[in-house]
């Protein structure tokens, strides 16, 4: 088990412990990353209530067909991602970095389309600011919501396309063998980015068209 | 039993700084700024962190002198107003961010984490080095704050004052605390992983020292709270840069959802600081006491009350704000249960001397000022949970009373009992002990000066971070200063002899204290990897006497070491 | 040079905070006496070399004084929460014919006006024995209205009415402060609250100059702002009347029912589709952003003492 041998890292006797230490260890982040956007989302919803409806006619000035389409791109990501990450467990090789350059492709996809969608955010106004579209003055705490919960979920897409560039990219030249956990790190991370979106998705382009 | 015993080691046959196998030292095993400015080595990155918080330490205090000799006069001498509340927001969140939170556990944590659950390193040692360089970026950031200009927001960062009114560098400075909370997190990943997945064979949860507890509970709390505080500096910095009003009530923001968000992570944040104190007070006393530590699980099962409910009690700091009545009652009744567990604590260490064999050694005067100085704090604590009495007493000099007792008499006390305890360890060479007990003795009286006249000023009506006040309150001003300058000695004093120490000092036994964890059982200092062979445990921790019996009445018991070779 | 160790105490609100700080101030004092004798008893009773008894710990100590002591730490704890929490809530509860000031805070000056319109800055007048209600909000950042005599404080937010009660029982005069950190002159931001005797205050009250009444001002300002269109009953848009209706209950078009108190009244002037009458249309634009904060004491003033009205 040569594989093995190479993943394998200080402090660790077996690679078994080692891998359980990593998946356990991106657990907890997760849990850390969860409370991160569960206050976001907390605070969101806290003023969703104090302002139904500026929040509900703000709700309706999002772009849903970019948002739909971004939503699906994302989820096909995750399951790419796990395709790779099993395939590297599974010591596949090519599948494996099929798997994860195909992620890499729907994680591009989704901040270019999103970059798209915040340009005809910004051309139709819908930054808070002077020339503000709406009226309803909490329609602006609407939108300095969806800026702040778009741009720092973006910020994990990039994290994301980051880390799994980095690890596909060492797959690929052999510096990493395929046994490391971390594809099964990197794997949990990117399927929080796609539950994230899951929640974000309801709230900032489905609520204002209940 | 007794052949068990008699496995350990003889105090004195071990080679001081070499391992019994001829292993060097972690400290001489490597040479070159790059084995230590990329070490991955546990016991490194603590001293590297120890440096790091000294500087910040340094800092901090310094903030601290400026306002004591400030408020010597009633009416402002050497400051002007904003560079008064300048001074005091560069103090606080110097001291909160980048002293306190990683004080215990990025020191002693790192160093003895490992060791006392006989393990050769953390869990992920390279995230463990990361979190370091975070920790020196976000400190750098903040000097950067500092330097260009200063903060006057307070450490609190309440909005709108934070969003739309302070022209300083707020942003930086949020900013700053950003990344030395993603820093926290991942020590906090790296303990809790290194527990869960790291522990000697044998070393079973109620078999795992106070300490080691302690860092566990602190860890969780670390790594579920900290995210809120980076979220809701990051809805500061987002308002401050672009312009989106989250907290802006001009739009129907609101600013007391800042608070909330806020509290829950900073009152959690104050059970990060003093959690540690906890476990590194309850070694203290257990060893020089030549006893059990009374009550074993019920200090466990205090720790993890205090980590959970530490959560739901945020909104006692917002008694005033303008929060709904019935929500201070509830948060004034959660604020209660959440004394007992700490009146468990001081319970359970007074009772460790009952029947002990005591030493009064320099650690041990540290942890008894400790208690001392906590359950003061703690008890004005109840009046603080009484929402009538808060409501006259809060963001008034009782307040800062209060927590100084809990975060300085508490948590700094606990920190410096804890260096000269493990200083041996660390560092391989024996202190002064005259000095040392002088010391502590010091640092109990200069504390009680400073900020005793504290609870009475603040009970008299004297609010908090005001540069002028009048001048009935200067009695208390006065004396608080006065005690401040003895605090100042008592806190260089042993920076002094204990760097002295490095060159002169006695060489350190394996085991000068007669403990028993882990950490004793390997050569001060220990050898990279830690340990000759990687021990195994059979018994409990801290098996200062049989249990059927008590120490004798001199001449320390045979104690018996927590681990056994393998 | 005396050295004053304990508060006046000018307000009904101070005789019951001190009742409960003076038997805390008893049972901690128990407390701590009780660690420290222990402690000290027992570090120097066991310190090595001593010839006291050593050995096994008692049976009774070893389990019974650990649940005790958790079991008592926590019905001391229940018992002095439920004497704070009855306080707190005897002290919210409304006391009638109180005395209403305003009180707009900014930085760094405190505004008071009193129902005849006397306006005083960083000072307040008040009669001894009327119950006082403050009815406060700020103008910028959050600000914090503490009277260390009267024991009583309340941060005062922006957007937001805040409200503090009690009854001065001393006269004399009494420094008020921010502790609410508010910038840079937060250490000046105070004042004196001077309480006087009723007729004494009668005499002062009639001595300033008055300007208009709150009340007649809000008037003024029902019409220019065009609420006095569909309110009035002038207009083609049906909207409910407001004689009357203060300190009533109304029935919401949503089933709820809500007090008209002035939090309630602000809400409909700032936010009016949030609890729409049952029987109405959600028609009424929002007036955020167009009123200020005075502007809103006033109009709630002039609502309040439309005839009709209960006390």
């Amino acid at each position: 088990m040569s594989g093995g041998q190479e993943a394998l890292r200080e402090p660790w006797d077996s690679l078994r412990r080692q891998r359980e230490a990593a998946s356990f260890g991106t657990w907890l982040f997760l849990g850390s990353e969860a409370l991160l956007f569960g206050g976001l989302m907390m605070a969101f919803a806290v003023n969703r209530v104090l302002h139904g409806d500026a929040f509900a006619a703000a709700g309706h000035e999002t772009n849903v067909v970019y948002g739909t389409v971004n939503t699906l791109v994302l989820l096909t990501s995750s399951l790419t991602m796990a395709v790779g990450a099993e395939a590297a467990r599974a010591e596949l090789r090519k599948l494996a970095l099929v798997g994860l350059s195909l992620t890499l492709v729907f994680a591009l996809a989704f901040l270019i389309i999103k970059g798209f969608e915040w340009r005809d955010d910004f051309r139709q106004h819908l930054f808070p600011g002077p020339n503000f579209k709406l009226q309803e003055s909490a329609a602006r705490i609407f939108f300095a919501f969806y800026w702040v919960m778009t741009g720092l979920h973006g910020l994990h897409v990039t994290g994301g396309i980051a880390v799994i560039g980095w690890i596909t990219w060492q797959a690929w030249t052999g510096q990493r063998a395929l046994r490391s956990p971390a594809f099964e790190a990197v794997a949990l991370y990117w399927h929080l980015v796609d539950i994230v979106w899951v929640f974000l998705y309801p709230l900032l382009y489905l609520g204002g068209r209940a | 039993m007794s052949d068990i015993a008699a496995e350990g080691p003889i105090p004195g046959d071990a080679q001081p700084h070499q391992g019994l196998r001829g292993a060097p030292s972690y400290l001489t095993a490597e040479h070159g700024l790059a084995a230590w400015f990329l070490t991955t080595d546990h016991k490194r990155i603590a001293l590297l962190y120890a440096a790091a918080l000294t500087v910040f330490f340094f800092i901090g205090g310094a903030g601290a002198v400026a306002i004591r000799m400030e408020l010597f006069t009633p009416q402002a001498d050497l400051l002007s107003a904003d560079g008064y509340n300048r001074m005091f927001t560069l103090h606080g969140t110097v001291m909160v961010w980048f002293f306190l939170v990683p004080s215990i556990p990025n020191t002693f944590g790192n160093f003895l984490l490992p060791l006392m659950i006989g393990a050769r390193d953390l869990a992920f040692p390279r995230l463990n080095l990361f979190s370091w360089y975070l920790f020196i970026g976000a400190g750098a950031l903040l000097v950067y704050a500092l330097v260009a200009g200063g903060v006057d927001t307070g450490w609190t960062f309440y909005t709108p004052f934070s969003t739309a009114y302070s022209q300083s560098y707020v942003m930086a400075a949020a900013l700053a605390v950003v990344l030395v909370g993603f820093s926290s997190i991942a020590t906090g990943v790296n303990f809790i992983a290194t527990v869960h997945m790291l522990r000697a064979p044998g070393m079973t949860w109620f078999r795992l020292p106070l300490l080691v507890w302690a860092l566990y509970g602190t860890s969780l709390v670390i790594v579920l709270a900290t995210p809120v505080l980076t979220l809701v500096l990051l809805l500061i910095v987002a308002e401050r840069a672009f312009g989106l009003p989250i907290f802006d009530p001009a739009y129907g923001g609101d600013p007391l959802l800042f608070q909330h968000l806020f509290w829950f992570y900073s009152h959690p944040a104050v059970y990060i600081m003093i959690l540690p104190s906890f476990g590194v007070v309850s070694e203290l006393v257990t060893c020089f006491s030549r006893r059990q530590v009374f009550g074993y699980t019920f200090m466990v099962y205090a720790i993890l009350w205090i980590a959970v409910v530490g959560f739901l009690v945020w909104g006692h700091h917002m008694f005033v704000s303008g929060q709904s009545l019935y929500a201070n009652i509830v948060f004034s009744f959660l604020s209660f249960i959440i004394a007992v567990p700490s009146a468990i604590k001081v319970f359970n260490w007074t009772f460790t001397l009952y029947r002990g064999q005591i030493t009064f050694d320099a650690p041990m005067l540290y942890a008894l000022g400790f208690i001392g100085l906590f359950t003061l704090g703690g008890l004005t604590g109840l009046f603080l949970a009484s929402v009538p009495i808060d409501v006259h007493v809060t963001d008034t000099y009782f307040v800062v009373a209060h927590f100084h007792f809990i975060m300085v008499g508490g948590a700094v006390s606990a920190f410096y009992g804890g260096l000269h305890f493990w200083w041996p360890k660390i560092t391989g060479r024996m202190y002064p002990d005259v000095w040392a007990r002088f010391a502590a003795v010091l640092m109990f009286f200069g504390f009680c000066f400073t900020f005793f006249p504290q609870f009475i000023m603040g009970f008299l009506g004297m609010p908090r971070r005001y540069q002028v006040y009048p001048p009935e309150f200067q009695i208390w001003h006065v004396l608080s200063s006065s005690g401040a300058v003895l605090l100042a000695c008592a806190y260089l004093l042993p920076m002094g002899y204990l760097a002295w120490s490095l060159i002169w000092g006695d060489r350190a036994e394996e085991d000068p204290w007669k403990a028993t964890g882990l950490e004793w059982r390997t050569s001060s200092p220990p050898p990279r990897d830690n340990f000759r062979t990687m021990p195994a445990v059979d018994t409990g921790p801290y098996f200062y006497h049989p249990d059927k019996e008590g120490p004798r009445h001199d001449e320390p018991e045979a104690h018996q070491n927590q681990g056994r070779e393998t | 040079m005396d050295i004053q160790l304990w508060p006046v105490a000018a307000s009904d609100v101070a005789a019951r905070v001190d009742a409960i700080v003076l038997t805390l101030l008893l049972i901690t004092g128990a407390i701590m006496a009780l660690v420290l004798v222990l402690l000290l008893t027992f570090a120097i009773r066991y310190r090595r070399g001593s010839p006291a008894r050593r050995g096994e710990l008692p049976e009774l100590v070893k389990k019974e004084v650990e649940i005790g002591w958790t079991a008592a730490t926590l019905f001391l704890a229940l018992f002095i929460f439920a004497w704070a929490a009855a306080t707190t809530l005897g002290d919210a509860r409304p006391v009638g014919d109180a005395l209403e000031i305003h009180v707009a805070a900014k930085q760094w000056m405190w505004q008071t006006q009193h129902p005849n319109g006397a306006r005083e800055i960083d000072a307040l007048h008040l009669p001894r024995g009327t119950p006082a209600r403050l009815l406060m909000t700020s103008q910028d950042v959050i600000h914090s209205f503490f009277v260390p005599a009267f024991r009583i404080k309340q941060d005062v937010l922006p957007g937001r009415l805040t409200e503090l009660r009690f009854t001065p029982t001393q006269t004399g005069e009494f420094p008020l402060y921010c502790t609410e950190y508010c910038g840079t002159l937060h250490a000046r931001m105070g004042g004196t609250v001077t309480v006087m005797e009723p007729e004494d205050y009668g005499r002062w009250l009639s001595a300033q100059p008055q300007g208009d009444d709150i009340g007649h001002e809000g008037a003024a300002l029902f019409v220019s702002l065009g609420c006095s269109g569909c309110h009035a009953g002038r207009g083609p848009v049906r909207a409910p009347g407001l004689a009357g209706i203060w300190g009533r209950d109304v029935q919401l078009a949503d089933g709820r029912v809500r007090h008209v108190d002035e939090s309630y009244l602000r809400d409909s002037i700032l936010q009016p589709r949030r609890d729409v009458v049952a029987g109405y249309e959600p028609q009424m634009p929002s007036f955020s952003g167009i009123v200020g904060e005075e502007e809103l004491l006033r109009l709630v003033a002039y609502i309040r003492s439309l005839p009709g009205g209960q006390p």
